[in-house]
């Protein structure tokens, strides 16, 4: 079911000025750098902030209006917060069993179970809060918002109160969760690794404003959003498993506009995949290079170009109806006098599978 | 220079110092005296005449007179006590605290039965149709010889035991008289000296019952050193200007 | 000389009294600390200063206006009367009431900053975990603020054990109903009755230290279980 919401609140540095629907599957990630109203956004959604001129609809039903406001015990939202913030007074069984006590809902027994397992946190619950590593801590934090059986669930950067091992500790989870999960995940972050890995949405904010939404492959490729200009510029493609090749340890994965090789372990075949391939990673060669180290070369037309500065130009290329990043010198540019409209090839180093 | 003459001077000299020593003394002394509360009114005024005429400086303390006597007891460093009864005075004398042979009585208190709402009927019949009372104020027989004159009173009326359950203690008079005042107990047995002072008269109905119902009460003084200045105080607190004060204040003389 | 039934008496009153206050201030405290702990009222510290009062002001102060509240021609007094009530002064009632000014802040302070160190988090989780709020009141700010609880508790018995200046004005010395352990042991200092001062007074003193060694002692193992 979708979100259609439209709010607007002052605050200090900013005013949250948004209109938008948000899809009814997937991930939707807000993102956008600190201070551009991402957290207010989810907490009014929530019902934790009041925003005197809102609107929020969920599926047929009207959270708020001009007449309306349902309390935020009424609402039916999983919610992370940035800190693992547990109960102290309760063990993680205990934490867990407190949403799930409140609903009368039959079916959220089986839910507990499977999340349980999903989280890896059986183990855990009996131990008191503050034993546990800030990771488990967030991980059982996910548990409960979960077991509570919610039509959405809402995450304010879990992440970042993490250190980098115990982040790509938990990653994993995340995205099972998420491809288990069949309501909509609302992920706040200003991490774009994050984003790119989990994904398939994106809200761009900026000063409380919504400067883009669409999905992710397609903003993180657009050159009219600062995305496409940062230094670790990338493509996300969405690609699905063509082959397997075990003795050189090769999966194929292939997109509408061609096919990739990327080293990978055993995947199943047909599976869909998500591909993260960096713009400085792809280099442009005017004619098909042959008897070279470089596993994807693909066709593909040039499309717009932006100079960074003096030295650097981004070059979206376009594989059929799927854009790529370039990031090259603008000497080479010049030299190979590359024109929007050309047709050339494309050369990418590596590629990077996020799954 | 001849006989007469010096004699003169000298008669002279013995009048003057007389008169010095009279109004100023050789040294003005400061005496402390540890009063009783309910005296209060009564000796600030004794002892702004007593000021004047004999240039000393008198500290007061006021307060109940246990208290007094245990900081006596315990070392104080008072020069005169005047209690609000006969009784600590007399244990002080008698354990040579007090100077001997200084006890006075310098004050009778006088007891008195007031309520501060108009009545219907006579104060007195309140008194003993007492059904009508929710509390009747007294000062703690225990500790106040008002308090036992209250009750003697009661008893010779033959009302004591009755009225037992809506008696109320004020740990002194003076507290008796602000549950009265207050309008917390109709009833209350004060004193006469604080119904009818030079400074103000409370309104409401009183009822003085006759000296033969009660004991006297005899509030004494003693001397605590022998110091000059505290035995004029004494002396002055006898004389016909004090107890005209006394009086004033709603006291009777012993 | 051993403790008289007047004196038993007493005791039994001081801790009756120091009883029903210390539950009546929890009861009333609660919802007012609460509401301090999260109030962003401007004049919110106009209300603080005057619970804070007590801790300042002369029992005997306090006592006297009591006093002329309670009488017939005060505030409250008239109030009772107008609802056809008997007269509140030398009632254990009475005191009862002089006793929850008395140890107010005693009580509320304590809790006010259990329940502002709970801080929001706990309380925005809760809901979102559809928790409504009488619900999380109970199930997450009781507990974590059981300390508070504990204190608050201890410290306005104990001060009500201690009372003196409230109960002198208007108590009114009856036995069984307001005379409390410390007028008794005031009056027999008062009349020289000094051993019967002694016993009263060592009794209270060590019926107040034991109970605050194992209030003490028991909240302390609470907390150090945890690290």
């Amino acid at each position: 079911m979708s979100i259609a919401l439209r709010f607007r609140l002052q605050r200090d540095e900013f005013l949250l000025n948004v209109d938008t629907v948000i899809p009814e599957t997937g991930v939707t990630a807000i993102f956008g750098p600190s201070g551009s109203g991402k957290t207010t956004l989810l907490r009014t959604i929530a019902g934790l902030e009041y925003a005197e001129d809102g609107y929020l609809k969920v599926g047929d039903i009207i959270w708020q209006d001009d007449r309306t406001f349902l309390p935020t015990h009424h609402r039916k939202v999983g919610y992370v917060f940035q800190e693992p913030s547990l109960f102290d007074h309760l063990n993680v069984q205990a934490n867990i069993n407190y949403g799930v006590r409140r609903i009368k809902d039959e079916s959220s027994k089986h839910v507990l179970q499977q999340t349980t397992k999903l989280l890896d946190i059986e183990q855990l619950l009996k131990r008191m809060p503050w034993q546990l590593s800030g990771g488990e801590q967030q991980r059982v934090a996910i548990a409960r918002a979960l077991a509570a059986s919610p039509s959405m669930l809402l995450l304010d950067e879990p992440l970042a109160a993490l250190g980098d091992e115990q982040k790509a500790a938990i990653l994993p989870y995340l995205e099972s969760v998420y491809k288990t999960l069949n309501i909509p995940v609302l992920y706040v972050s200003h991490s774009r690794d994050e984003v790119a890995r989990l994904a398939d949405h994106l809200l761009l904010l900026e000063s409380g404003e919504i400067k883009a939404c669409g999905p992710t492959s397609e903003l993180f490729a657009a050159l009219d959003l600062p995305l496409a200009h940062q230094a670790n510029a990338e493509t996300i493609i969405t690609t699905s498993v063509l082959g397997y090749d075990k003795d050189y340890g090769l999966a194929t994965l292939v997109f509408s506009g061609g096919q990739f090789s990327v080293v990978s372990g055993p995947l199943p075949l047909g599976s869909r995949v998500r591909l993260q391939v960096l713009a400085r990673d792809v280099s442009i060669t005017l004619e098909q290079q042959t008897n070279t180290s470089i596993l994807n070369i693909i066709p593909v037309t040039i499309g717009q170009m932006v100079k960074q500065n003096n030295a650097q130009i981004t070059v979206r290329l376009m594989a059929d109806d799927t854009a790529l990043l370039s990031k090259i010198s603008c000497k080479s540019a010049y030299d190979l006098n590359l024109k929007e409209g050309d047709k050339v090839y494309a050369q990418v180093k590596t590629a990077a599978i996020l799954i | 220079m001849d006989a007469f003459a010096i004699k003169q001077i000298a008669i002279n000299l013995t009048l003057i110092l007389a008169l010095w020593s009279g109004s100023t003394s050789i040294l003005s002394d400061e005496i402390r005296v540890a009063v009783a509360s309910n005296f209060s009114m009564a000796m600030k005024a004794i002892t702004a005449e007593f000021e004047t005429i004999s240039g000393h400086q008198v500290v007061l303390s006021f307060g109940s007179t246990g208290k007094h006597y245990a900081q006596i007891i315990n070392g104080a460093p008072f020069d005169v006590f005047l209690a609000a009864d006969a009784l600590r005075p007399t244990i002080l004398e008698q354990q040579g605290v007090a100077q001997s042979n200084s006890r006075i009585t310098y004050a009778r208190g006088k007891l008195v039965l007031w309520t501060s709402k108009p009545e219907t009927q006579t104060i007195k019949e309140s008194l003993l149709n007492y059904q009508d009372i929710r509390h009747l104020a007294i000062a703690n027989p225990k500790l106040s010889p008002y308090g036992i004159a209250a009750q003697q009173v009661m008893t010779n009326l033959n009302v004591w035991l009755s009225l037992q359950t809506k008696l109320v203690r004020g740990e002194n008079i003076a507290q008796a008289f602000q549950f009265v005042h207050s309008g917390n107990a109709e009833l209350g047995f004060i004193a006469y000296s604080q119904a009818f002072n030079p400074e103000s008269a409370v309104r409401g109905s009183f009822w003085l019952p006759s000296q033969s119902l009660y004991s006297p009460i005899d509030q004494q003084a003693v001397l605590l050193n022998d110091k000059k200045a505290s035995k004029d105080f004494l002396r002055f607190l006898e004389g016909s200007l004090a107890r005209q004060i006394i009086q004033n204040y709603g006291y009777d003389l012993p | 000389m051993i403790l008289s039934e007047q004196d038993l008496t007493a005791l039994f009153v001081t801790l009756k009294l120091a009883s029903v206050s210390t539950l009546v201030l929890l009861i009333i405290g609660t919802p007012l600390a609460w509401w301090l702990s999260k109030s962003q009222w401007r004049f919110k510290y106009v209300i603080e200063a005057i619970i804070a009062l007590p801790l300042i002001l002369p029992p005997t102060v306090l006592g006297f206006y009591l006093l002329i509240s309670l009488g017939p021609n005060g505030p409250i007094g008239g109030l009772v009367s107008m609802l056809g009530g008997a007269p509140l002064a030398f009632t254990f009632t009475g005191l009862v009431i002089g006793s929850v000014f008395y140890s107010m802040p005693f009580v509320v302070q304590p809790l006010q900053n259990a329940f502002a160190s709970i801080g929001n988090r706990p309380l925005e989780v809760a809901a979102t975990l559809r928790a409504s709020p009488i619900d999380r009141f109970f199930t997450i700010v009781v507990p974590m603020a059981k300390p508070g609880f504990i204190t608050a508790g201890v410290l306005g018995f104990a001060h009500t054990l201690g009372e003196f200046g409230v109960v002198l004005m208007i108590g009114g010395n009856i036995p069984g109903s307001t005379q409390v352990a410390s007028i008794a042991i005031y009056d027999h200092v008062e009349a020289l009755e000094y051993g019967q001062a002694h016993w009263l007074s060592g009794s209270l003193l060590l019926f107040s230290f034991l109970l605050l060694i194992f209030v003490y002692g028991a909240n302390r193992r609470y907390t150090v279980a945890k690290p």
